[in-house]
This record gives structure tokens, C-alpha cells and sequence, in this order.
């Protein structure tokens, strides 16, 4: 981003000295690390008072949106065929036309203009984003919202604490942390949860479960199954948590339809903007992870009028999500992110559109932890250059996102192969960070 | 019983709407199109196969065909196997838990040869069968199903091309499938089956093992051809059980043997490899180059094989040396990966686990090595080696303890001294949840309605329960969202509930004279055994005070109880 006159919401420049900035100048002099001081001020660091978040809300833009449209706008310029750009409440901070409500929330939301990757395939990459690693053969990473759930726990939650809504193909999972770690996937919030009304009420339930146990029994005996099985693993014991979710009331958050209209709309009348909104209600029930999808981004077509349309669904949505966390004091404890697999070329293609551009795109931050209001990073405004400035790694982002939550990136987990591997590969970006 | 009574009772159609009485042709078309309905209706009921007399049991089931007289030799094999299994046993200090009953024997066998379960049609038949024939009747029986090809091959394809549909222009897996199929079905020499994919060409649609190289085609940019990393790294997989495709970007860290060239050198065999009109070709001016990591550039990669070397013919086309080393009657890794995979079908658990990871230079189990050389020496005869699997001490041997003792423990699982418990795969759980709901057997001679319904069902069950495609032969946890799909779900609430023309439990409250009977009735179609003293007498206190509606209601209870057990949800 060129530095405009106040110089802009551009990171680290304020003079702001917090916690993390402490920490990372005992980090970054390498090693002074070592040294007495370096551990004094990187305890001192640690002992300041600061709730970590507890929650991750991630809005996945499934087909990798254009930076161009959305949040890297350069007007004006040759690269913006035409797109245009609008202020935000942030002096100097630009977002693309038809995010009007988003610019108004500007001051929550740190923007990085330059996360880079080496993933252009759609497959490829959206593994690559939501896990911070590359596919390899031989191990399936975690989801960001897996790791989270594994590490933080379920909380006493009733409900699955890691949430797909609008699933895209490929859903976040588990990876070698295990099925269970999957997330739980869900469609429009209009329809009713799958599966949670029970195929028997009352005392027939109950009779059912009755003559289950005397099965249960018969079968158990003489097995391996009660010594083999960690108890959370138990066939029966998957089906207690089934049970209790069944007839949770934290279940209710998936039902927006019973909400004041006022505050439902502002979301959108769309499946976006009502899983938007559940996934606040989710949020607020104790749920760990949830995923968004809006997809069809993939605009190697006419990509002014795919990005202009899907803008339209994004623009509330995201707006009203931030503001309505807020609102009910769980924008702190919430991270927000927003971004897909890889942005767009600055270039256009014979019928309009852009193709995959890995080399430097926008991801949208915002809540727990996050400094709002500030830019990081700058693509080539005349689209020659392929590499940003300041470049993000997918792995800082979530090692940024870990260290949020309250998470050591470094800790490692054993892998099934045999394999310890850390939660996530990157630096902490400080310069995002209150 | 027959169909007659059913029809008499179903409601009077609704009145006609005004309009369609208005118009005298609207009329003759709808009384027309009623008429069809009716037409239609009796029809499925002589589609559908109306088992007679499946409930009582002096039954005009016909037994089981004989198998043919034992095979002296394999017997001998099987001997030695077993005495490797023993002097194991021993070793480790643990004694085997007894045999298995036939029907639980024969519930293992339809799981894994046609993801489904005995039906109780069958079971009727086997129960006709000498005892002593039982268990080799019901693998023949099975083994000559065209069911079991059909689903044996699409688990090898699973692990030869994966399942997804690949690039749609060159990509043709349902060809794949069924080649392999048929090969299955004239029990085709298995070296022969991997020697032509390794080294086809041709066109995908009528050379259907050339998908094996197709598959790996870029869906962004077909003009790259077929991508030799990927084939090796199935190649090493699927047919060697090595995982050379670790070291692709980097030398073994783990203290493994392989180094980078390893994995890059055998894939140099594939580079020649392109899409032409005429399909997959090789041209020889096709080198292949990499730059290895801390290389300043790239290198012209030569043809190396990973191991035994001296097994590589020295001269002709790349994929045909390639071909000819993998599938070698000394190359013992190929065999060992078969006998791996085929154990790990039929047993829900790998010899070696993961399956395609198996160690070369040891340690191995002995009997992992004794069947392999079997394998090898009877030129890759996959039925043999099915049979004698089979014919082991471990697959005949219970899953539990006998009464008195202290339960199964997992060393006895580890050493084979006790059949593995593991999870059903989707496709086993939704085959066996359609055969369970059903008293006639769902094979290619059931009606075309009920074929059809399974085959529509099952693959909804599959979608909604996770299809973890090729990678099914891992051990994975059981999920929330499963258990609501098993008792709440749609599928199996269609398969519960009352309709009298497709499901097992509205036909037992039917047709079963006594609770005794019921209950027997669906303990076999679920759990392919009779219910014990406790659980008859439990259920039987149910369902005796009850009459009509409120019978077959405890019935569909029953039969969800079933479904939702562990016992139904497991191999054991």
C-alpha cells in the first residue's frame, strides 16, 4: 500500500507498544532468547493480563476471490480493469465498490494485502489454507478448527464444537487428529439440523434404549471393546453425545428463523447471510470453530459481474457478523477470518475473467486480539511485480490465528507415521495485533 | 400368504377434482393413469420376491451346493500356516479364544467378499448344509456370486486410481472397474491384471486398464500428460506396499532407507508416457528431469528400480521393464502387498498395518511371508489365496472370550488368537442395512424395484455416513454425526418403518405366528445369529401382551434397537 498522507492504517507504524511488541522485540534479536533479559521480558511479556480468544469464525470464500474487488483494491490502475474503489472509516484505507456496510466496520478489521502461497490448484490450495500446510503424501494435516477443538477442548458444549455450515467439496477434517475431529457439517440455517429429531419420542425412546443396553450387554461380553476403546470413542458413548445433542438447547443457535427479523436481515435474506448469523449464535453457545462457506469466487469469466453478485451476499453478511459480535460482547473472544484458497491474476483473460493467482492476496482479519483498522502488505499496483511487499506466509496467518487463541504454534502433536509435527509452521504477526 | 388380501386393503383412490369430472377425456385419463397405478402395484409385488416359508423352519430351502473335495496340498499349506500361528502363540505366552459358530464365520465372509450380510434366505440354506461343509460352502457360494467380483473390484480400484472422477476427458473409471471386475470373476492371474495397467496403451474407453495412467492426468492442463510422481507413488503403494513417495522433496529423515533418487528414478519410467490420439503412448524423447533438493539444477533422471535390480529385463519399452520387475514371481514385495490387502479385506485389519507400508527388510509376521510365497509360487492366484486366508485358524477363531474367562485383550487381537473387532465401512454398513431390512437376498436375481432401492439408499447412507474413499482401510474413530444418521436418519427410518411390500420387520410382524418366532426372525436378518435365553425372554415379555398396530410398532423397535448396536456396527 502507498503510504497516503496520514499514513494510512498501515501496521506497525502507530506507536503503540503492547505485549506482543515486547515479545516479539525479545523474539526477533534472536539470541537474546538466551539471555537472562530476553527471558525476563518474554515472562514479563506472558504475565500481562489478556484473555486469550476462544473461538474462530472462519468465512471461507470458496474458489478464491480477487483481491482486486475485494480488499486490494488499486483504482485507477491498468490491473482494475474498470473496478472501482470506495473509503472506509480508516483514513486512507480503500476497500472495492459494493462493500459499503464492510467499510463502515473498517476500524474492527486488519487487512493483509499480501499473503502468499505456492498452491494455484483449487484442491491443493483450500488444504493448504485451512490446514497452514502444504498437501503431502503419506499425512492429512488438521484443519485450523480441528487443532483448535483438540487443543481447547469441547468446553462442556453439547452440541459438535466444530461446525461446517454450507460445506464447500471439501469440508474441513480432522486429518491424522481423526474423524471425530471432522467438522460437523450443516446446510441453510432455514432447513432443520439433519438428523437430530429423534425417530421416536417419549416412552418409546426410552423403551428402545432399554433393549439396547440388554443387546449391548450380550455383545460386550467376553470382547476386547471396553479395554480397546478410549472411552470418548465408545459406540455407545459416541451415541450418549448424539443423545445429549439431540436434545440440547444449545441446538436452538442453528435456528436464526426464530430471531427479531431486524437483526436477522441485516445479514441478508441469503443461506450466507442466515449461516452468518448462526454461526454468531454458535459462537455465543461455546462452539470452537465455525466454517462459512460462499463460494463460486472461481470467476475465470466475466470476473466484474461473479465478484459484483457475490460481493452483494458478502457485504452484509460480514458487516453484521462483526457488528452483531460485538454488540454481544463476544467480538473479543472471537477470531474472525475471511478469505479463500488464492486470489486472482492481475491480469485479465481474453473472456473477462481472472485466473488463479497464488503470489499475493487478501485475507480480512478481525476480533480477538486483532488490531483493527490497519493494512499489511502491498501487491504491485502495476501487477509486473509478483511478489508483495511485507509477504505473508499461510503459515503465519495461522500460527497468528494459534497464538490468539491462547496456543503454543510450536507445541508438536505425534503423528500417526510416527512423525511429531507443530500445530502450525510461521511467524506471529505482531504488527495485526492489539 | 400371498399378495391377494394386500391388494383388497389398499384405500379407495380420492375423489376426482372437479375439473378433471368436468371434461369426460380428463376423466378416461385419470381413471386411465389410476388404473396404471393399480397395474403398477401388483406389479412390484411380483417383482419383488416373495419368500415363502423363510420364517418356519421345516423350509423347502434348498442346501448349499458341495464343495468340491478339499485340495490335499492347500490343506498342507494351511497346516503350515496355522503351526506358524501357533508357534507364535506360544511364543508370546497367549492361548487362542475357541472357533467361531458357522453363521458368524459366514457373516465375516459376506461382509468382506460382498459388503453385505447373509441374507435369511441364505442362512436358511446354509443351515441345510452338512456342518462340516458349512464354512467351505458358503466361501464357494460366495466366491461364485457375481456380487463379489463386483465388490472386490471396486476396492482394489480404490487403491489403484482412488474415487474420484478424475479428468473427465481421458478418465473413464467405471471401465476400470468392471475390467477389473471381470478379471476378478475368471480369477484372471492378479500379475497379469497390474502388468497391463502398468504398461498400457491405448484409448481409455476401450483399453479400460489404461485409466490406471489416465487418472493421473492434470484437469487444468491435459498437454502435460500423465503425471509420473503420481504413478509411482501408486505404483509403490497399491502394488508394492512401500511408501517410496516420503521421500519425493526430501531424502528419509526418519531413519528409513530411501533417498530421494530412489523415488524419482522409478517415476523417470513413467516420464516417457503421453496423451496422443491414439491414446496413451510412450515417446521415447521423453526424458525426464528434477532438480533435487540442494541441487544447483536440474538433472536427467536415469531408470533405476528401488530394489532387487536384478530383476529389471535389461532392454525394451520403459513401462513394459517396469511391468515386468513389479510383477515378478521373485519380487516378493508385490506379493506381500497383495496378501496384505486381501488379509486386511477379509479381516477389517491389515497383517501390517498401515497396508501399504510394509517394512522390506523386516520385521514381518512369518505367516505375512509363508502366504506370499504361496502367492508368487502359484502364479498370483487370487481365489487360492482367498481360500486359504479363510482356511487359517485365525479367521475361523471367535471374536470373544468363552463364558467364565476374562474378556479378549488386545495382545490376543494383535497375535490373531482372536478374530479383530473393527468398524463396518460405510459400504458394509449400508449393504448390510439393506439385506438386514429385507428377508430375500439382494443379489443380481432379486427384483429389479429392490435392486434398485438398495443400490439408491446405500448410496445416500454412504454419502451422509463419509465415504473415506481410498484411504478405507484405516482404522477411524466413529463420529457424532454418524450415530444421529444411524438413529435418526432417513434411510434407515424407510427401512424400519411400516411398508409390507419392502421391509423385513412389517413382514415378520405379518407373518411370524409367535414373539418367539419374530424375534428369532430378526436376529438372524440383523445379527446373523439367535437370540440368547435373556435377550429372547426380554423381548418376548415385550411383544406377547401385544396385538396389530401396537406388534409390528414394537417390531420396527426391534429392529432399530438392532441396527443401532454395537453388534451390528462391527465386524467381529
Amino acid at each position: 500500500m502507498k503510504p497516503d498522507s496520514d499514513n494510512g492504517g498501515a501496521c506497525g507504524t502507530s506507536d503503540h507498544f503492547s505485549r506482543r511488541t515486547l515479545l516479539r522485540a525479545a523474539g526477533c534479536s534472536g539470541l537474546a532468547w538466551l539471555t537472562p533479559l530476553g527471558k525476563i521480558l518474554a515472562r514479563e511479556a506472558e504475565q500481562q493480563p489478556w484473555k486469550p480468544a476462544r473461538s474462530v469464525i472462519l468465512l471461507w470464500m470458496a474458489g478464491g476471490p480477487s483481491q482486486l474487488e475485494t480488499f486490494d483494491p488499486h483504482p485507477g490502475k491498468a490491473i482494475a480493469y474498470g473496478s472501482k474503489a470506495i473509503p472506509t472509516r480508516v483514513n486512507g484505507v480503500q476497500i472495492g465498490a459494493g462493500l459499503e456496510q464492510t467499510a463502515t466496520v473498517m476500524d474492527r478489521i486488519a487487512l493483509i494485502r499480501s499473503v502468499t502461497s505456492k498452491e494455484g490448484d483449487h484442491e491443493r490450495a483450500t488444504y493448504n489454507v485451512k490446514t497452514g500446510y502444504r498437501p503431502v503424501p503419506a499425512i492429512i494435516h488438521p484443519s485450523i478448527g480441528s487443532v483448535i477443538c483438540h487443543e481447547l477442548g469441547d468446553g462442556g458444549v453439547e452440541i459438535p464444537t466444530h461446525i461446517s455450515l454450507l460445506p464447500s467439496q471439501w469440508p474441513a477434517r480432522g486429518g491424522y487428529l481423526g474423524a471425530s475431529y471432522d467438522a460437523f457439517q450443516v446446510g441453510d440455517p432455514s432447513q432443520p439440523v439433519p438428523d437430530v429429531r429423534a425417530s421416536a419420542e417419549g416412552d418409546r425412546q426410552k423403551a428402545r434404549f432399554e433393549g439396547l443396553s440388554v443387546i449391548e450387554r450380550s455383545f460386550l461380553k467376553g470382547r476386547s471393546l471396553d479395554q480397546k476403546l478410549p472411552e470418548s470413542d465408545h459406540h455407545r458413548e459416541t451415541q450418549q453425545k448424539a443423545l445429549r445433542m439431540m436434545s440440547s438447547e444449545q441446538l436452538k443457535a442453528f435456528d436464526v428463523g426464530s430471531a427479531p427479523a431486524a437483526e436477522r436481515l441485516a445479514f441478508g435474506d441469503t443461506p450466507f447471510g442466515r449461516a452468518c448469523f448462526a454461526a454468531v449464535r454458535l459462537v455465543e453457545a461455546g462452539v470452537r470453530c465455525i466454517e462459512v462457506t460462499l463460494g463460486t469466487w472461481d470467476s475465470h469469466l466475466n470476473n466484474h459481474e461473479t465478484h459484483a453478485e457475490r460481493i452483494r451476499t458478502l457485504d452484509p453478511a460480514l458487516a453484521a457478523l462483526i457488528t452483531t459480535l460485538e454488540r454481544r460482547g463476544l467480538l473479543d473472544q472471537t477470531v474472525v477470518m475471511c478469505g479463500g484458497e488464492f486470489g486472482r491474476t492481475p491480469t485479465m483473460n481474453a473472456v473477462e475473467g481472472r485466473d488463479h493467482w497464488p503470489h499475493g492476496f487478501s485475507v480480512a482479519l478481525a476480533g480477538g486480539g486483532i488490531r483493527g483498522g490497519c493494512v499489511l502488505g502491498e501487491t504491485d499496483p502495476s501487477g509486473e511485480k509478483k511478489r508483495p511487499t511485507d509477504p505473508v506466509t499461510i503459515g503465519d496467518l495461522h500460527t497468528t490465528i494459534q497464538y490468539s487463541l491462547g496456543l503454543d504454534p510450536d507445541k508438536k502433536i505425534m503423528t500417526p507415521v510416527g512423525r511429531p509435527m507443530k500445530l502450525s509452521e510461521g511467524l506471529i504477526l505482531d504488527r495485526i495485533l492489539a | 400368504m400371498n399378495a391377494g388380501p394386500m391388494i383388497g386393503q389398499q384405500p379407495l383412490p380420492p375423489p376426482l377434482p372437479a375439473s378433471a369430472v368436468a371434461s369426460p377425456r380428463g376423466l378416461r385419463r385419470n381413471v386411465a393413469f389410476i388404473a396404471l397405478m393399480v397395474l403398477v402395484g401388483i406389479a412390484a409385488f411380483h417383482v419383488i420376491d416373495w419368500p415363502e416359508g423363510l420364517l418356519s423352519q421345516p423350509k423347502p430351502a434348498r442346501e448349499l451346493p458341495v464343495p468340491p473335495l478339499l485340495d490335499p496340498e492347500m490343506a498342507a499349506v494351511a497346516k503350515r500356516i496355522d503351526g506358524l500361528l501357533a508357534r507364535d502363540w506360544e511364543t508370546a505366552g497367549i492361548a487362542p479364544v475357541p472357533r467361531a459358530p458357522d453363521l458368524t464365520v459366514a457373516r465375516r465372509l459376506s461382509l468382506a467378499l460382498t459388503g453385505s450380510l447373509p441374507s435369511l434366505a441364505e442362512i436358511r440354506r446354509l443351515e441345510q448344509t452338512p456342518a462340516e461343509d458349512r464354512s467351505r460352502a458358503w466361501l464357494e457360494h460366495l466366491l461364485a456370486d457375481p456380487r463379489s467380483s463386483a465388490y472386490l473390484a471396486e476396492r482394489f480400484a480404490r487403491a489403484f486410481v482412488g474415487v474420484e472422477d478424475g479428468p473427465f476427458l481421458v478418465y473413464r473409471r467405471r471401465r476400470l472397474v468392471s475390467w477389473l471386475e471381470s478379471g476378478i470373476a475368471t480369477n484372471r492371474s492378479y500379475a497379469e491384471t497390474v502388468r497391463d495397467m502398468i504398461s498400457a496403451e491405448g484409448v481409455w474407453t476401450t483399453r479400460p486398464e489404461t485409466n490406471f495412467i489416465t487418472v493421473t492426468v492434470s484437469p487444468n492442463d491435459r498437454d502435460e500428460g500423465p503425471d509420473e510422481t503420481k504413478l509411482a507413488a501408486r505404483l509403490t503403494r497399491a502394488f508394492l506396499g512401500v511408501r517410496i513417495d516420503c521421500v519425493q522433496c526430501h531424502d528419509d529423515m526418519l531413519g528409513g532407507p530411501w533417498k530421494q533418487s530412489d523415488f524419482h528414478q522409478l517415476a523417470a519410467f513413467f516420464a516417457p508416457s503421453e496423451i496422443a490420439l491414439t491414446g496413451v503412448r510412450d515417446n521415447p524423447k521423453k526424458a525426464y528431469e528434477f532438480r533435487y533438493l540442494k541441487a544447483a539444477e536440474k538433472t536427467s533422471i536415469p531408470l533405476k528400480v528401488p530394489f532387487y535390480p536384478e530383476l529389471l529385463p535389461p532392454g525394451g519399452n520403459p513401462r513394459d521393464r517396469l511391468a515386468a520387475w513389479t510383477t515378478d514371481p521373485r519380487n516378493a514385495a508385490f506379493s506381500r502387498a497383495t496378501v496384505n490387502r486381501m488379509w486386511a479385506l477379509l479381516f477389517g485389519r491389515a497383517l501390517v498395518d498401515p497396508v501399504d507400508s510394509i517394512p522390506l527388510e523386516g520385521p514381518r509376521p512369518a505367516i505375512l511371508d509363508a502366504l506370499a510365497e504361496d502367492f508368487s509360487v502359484h502364479g498370483h492366484d487370487l481365489r487360492r489365496l482367498i481360500r486359504l486366508i479363510v482356511m487359517t485358524e485365525a479367521f475361523q477363531l471367535d471374536s470373544k472370550a468363552p463364558d467364565q474367562s476374562p474378556a479378549v485383550t488386545d495382545q490376543q487381537e494383535a497375535h490373531w488368537a482372536a478374530f479383530p473387532l473393527s468398524r463396518l465401512r460405510p459400504e458394509q454398513l449400508a449393504g448390510a442395512l439393506q439385506q438386514a431390512s429385507t428377508l430375500g437376498t439382494i443379489d443380481r436375481d432379486a427384483g429389479f424395484l429392490r435392486q434398485v432401492t438398495a443400490w439408491a439408499q446405500g448410496n445416500d447412507f454412504v454419502k451422509r455416513f463419509g465415504d473415506p474413499g481410498e484411504e478405507e482401510l484405516k482404522e477411524r474413530p466413529g463420529t457424532i454425526s454418524q450415530s444421529l444418521l444411524m438413529m435418526n436418519g432417513q434411510v434407515l427410518k424407510e427401512r424400519t418403518m411400516g411398508n409390507p411390500v419392502m421391509n423385513a420387520s412389517t413382514r415378520i410382524a405379518l407373518m411370524a405366528g409367535t414373539s418367539a418366532q419374530a424375534i428369532e426372525t430378526a436376529f438372524l436378518a440383523v445379527f446373523t445369529r439367535r437370540p440368547t435365553a435373556e435377550e429372547s425372554a426380554y423381548f418376548a415379555a415385550i411383544l406377547n401382551p401385544l396385538r396389530g398396530p401396537k406388534r409390528s410398532e414394537a417390531l420396527e423397535d426391534l429392529y432399530w434397537m438392532l441396527l443401532n448396536a454395537t453388534e451390528f456396527a462391527w465386524n467381529h
